[in-house]
């Protein structure tokens, strides 16, 4: 009777759990480093992160980012330092999310966010300017832009911390503070490390984030 | 069969059919009788096919573990009406190189034979105390669009007919694949119907009669001839239904991997809708056929009084839908068959196998009306089949052997 094995497997997995995410409306957690649209940091004072130096336009392989640094006016600076990004604009039709932005950025400005649900009608639209990457000036999350999908939880681990942890993946590089502080999350403590230890308070890290990749 | 032959027999007019509806004169009521017939088998139909694909759909899903349609009202169940409105408007297009009428005409012979086979099916009336009509507004009825005297007849020339339409579709469409498909689905469905129809034979000759009505009557009276139709003849009509409709494991006809999409390849818009029309409402009346041949129709216990004529309706939608599951099933289940095993099957096994059942059930009611005893009608008759059986196996096993002998002595083989 080895013929009607297969139709009981059929019949069983009727009453199995669901493995798909009916996705519009549930989204499954994404994982902590996943790498989604930029956002531009700031301090905790409020300043912005940038000091317009270019690094990033310059590696960027695909030749997305443009940028273009000013002077920071006496009265009224944007960044602590001489120089800011005056102009700062990200093509996302271009852009590959290979992060390569993020890592030389010497003042930890530009980081990743999770978020990759957002789409646009013309090309223009695919650009990003400053003051849409610019994280908000109160909470320090990213904007919630009128056509990006955000969720709630979505718009954490975006800063620095996230991938200053363990560089190299070198697993006993643990519990070093790494990374300057950040408008609405302060200087964050480090996550437990690859060889273990003792779990370190992360500074309020919301339910529904995924915790994946931290234990 | 008793009303078949009182009628033929003494009518002085001619036979429309068997219904106690038609008997008489005809007047006004009456027609509106059998045309509020026709309207509801129609819109019914109509309704159980988008719920027919919405179930295959979600209940396939299940069985792969996803969720399958759900977003179109609860559950997804308006699913079928949305593609059905995006079909609606999409652009129709005829290929250059087709022969434009019968492209055109194609999707209909396709689709009509798929609503009138339904008009034969009963699919209610109280069977088990009563004569299977039903009282509406002062006059007797049978729950069936029509009762030919011809009846099952009726749906193996439909289901001919239905033939015409996914034929001429893919030679219309003046393209290889749909040509292919074509070709495909004629011969394997030309050769199921030799195995379906000894099937339904079997099951006339044990009611005596070709009225799917009379065949229900006599089903109820006797255990649903369970011993006579209920095995081997069922099995064989499952079968060859499934491959008569083209549905997993035998749809090499749409064989995507193949042949992109079969003979409707070339079709689009409404055209196609009115050939997914058809192949899902060929699945729901092949189920109702199955129904009313093998397992009794509406005939089932009548539990309560009031709402009494519910019940045959709820029975034989029950029956059809437990059919309807197993085709889902089937499609959850089971790979695709290679073509040379699908003829193998459909010619040396089924027809074989249905042709000896029917003769010997023959014999049977010959040796009953005889008088002769039926063990020993009956052991004589397998008796001649096994040795008739014996032979043409020995007789192929001889041709292979000396074929093979022939190709290793490197002579030509002729094909």
């Amino acid at each position: 009777m080895g013929y009607f094995r297969g139709f009981a497997v059929t019949f069983r997995k009727m009453f199995e759990r669901r493995v798909t995410t009916p996705y519009p409306e549930q989204k499954r957690d994404k994982p902590a480093r996943l790498h989604g649209r930029h956002v531009l940091n700031r301090y905790e004072d409020g300043m912005e992160k940038c000091i317009g130096c270019e690094l990033c336009a310059g590696v960027c392989p695909a030749n997305c980012i443009y940028v273009r640094g000013a002077d920071n006016p006496p009265d009224d600076p944007v960044s602590p330092g001489e120089r800011y990004g005056f102009v700062y604009e990200i093509n996302y039709l271009r852009c590959i999310h290979c992060d390569l932005c993020v890592e030389t950025c010497p003042t930890e400005a530009i980081t990743e966010s999770k978020l990759f649900e957002f789409s646009f009608t013309n090309r223009v639209d695919a650009v990003y300017t400053r003051d849409e990457l610019v994280v908000d000036a109160t909470t320090g999350r990213p904007q919630h832009l009128p056509w990006e999908d955000w969720r709630p939880g979505e718009d954490q681990h975006t800063s620095a911390w996230m991938r200053a942890t363990s560089p190299s993946g070198d697993a006993t590089y643990t519990g070093r503070v790494s990374w300057s502080g950040e408008l609405g999350h302060g200087v964050r403590a480090p996550e437990v490390g690859q060889a273990g230890g003792a779990p370190v308070d992360r500074g309020g890290e919301p339910e529904g984030v995924s915790s994946e990749g931290v234990t | 069969m008793s009303a078949v032959a009182t009628l033929v027999g003494t009518a002085d007019h001619v036979v429309v059919a068997a219904d106690p509806l038609l008997r008489g004169d005809l007047d006004l009521g009456i027609v509106g009788i059998v045309v509020l017939k026709v309207v509801v088998a129609f819109a019914l139909l109509l309704v159980s096919v988008m719920l027919m694909i919405w179930f295959e759909r979600k209940l396939v899903a299940d069985m792969h573990n996803r969720i399958g349609p759900a977003v179109a009202g609860p559950f997804g169940i308006l699913q079928t009406l949305a593609d059905g409105i995006k079909l609606f408007f999409k652009e129709d297009l005829i290929p250059d190189r087709s022969d434009r009428a019968v492209f055109k005409l194609a999707p209909y012979l396709s689709l009509v034979p798929a609503f009138l086979v339904f008009a034969i099916v009963p699919v209610g009336g109280d069977f088990s105390t009563g004569d299977g009509t039903v009282t509406w507004f002062g006059e007797r009825t049978y729950l069936q669009v029509a009762d030919p005297p011809v009846g099952i007849l009726f749906f193996l020339a439909l289901s001919s007919i239905a033939v015409y339409g996914v034929m001429l579709a893919g030679w219309s469409s003046g393209s290889k694949y749909p040509l292919l498909g074509s070709v495909r689905a004629s011969a394997q469905m030309i050769s199921y119907e030799a195995a379906l129809g000894l099937a339904i034979a079997t099951v006339f000759l044990t009611s005596g009669s070709l009225s799917t009505h009379d065949i229900v009557a006599t089903q109820v009276s006797g255990n649903w001839n369970v011993l006579a139709t209920g095995v081997v003849p069922f099995l064989v009509f499952l079968v060859a239904g499934t491959a008569e409709l083209n549905r997993p494991p035998f749809d090499l006809v749409e064989a995507e991997q193949e042949l992109v999409g079969g003979f409707h390849t070339e079709y689009s818009s409404l055209r196609f809708a009115l050939f997914f029309l058809a192949e899902f409402m060929n699945v729901i009346t092949m189920s109702a056929i199955a129904v009313t041949l093998f397992l009794g129709g509406p005939s089932g216990p009548i539990l309560t009084d009031t709402l009494g004529w519910a019940w045959p309706i709820l029975w034989f939608s029950a029956k059809v839908f437990a059919f309807l599951f197993g085709f889902v099933w089937l499609r959850a289940t089971l790979p695709r068959f290679r073509y040379d095993q699908l003829m193998d099957l459909g010619w040396k096994v089924l027809i074989p196998v249905s042709l000896g059942w029917f003769l010997l059930i023959a014999a049977m009611q010959v040796a009953d009306d005889e008088g002769w005893p039926v063990a020993v009608v009956v052991v004589v008759g397998l008796a001649g089949m096994a040795g008739g059986a014996a032979l043409l196996s020995g007789a192929v096993a001889k041709a292979r052997a000396q074929r093979l002998a022939d190709v290793e002595a490197g002579e030509e083989v002729d094909a």
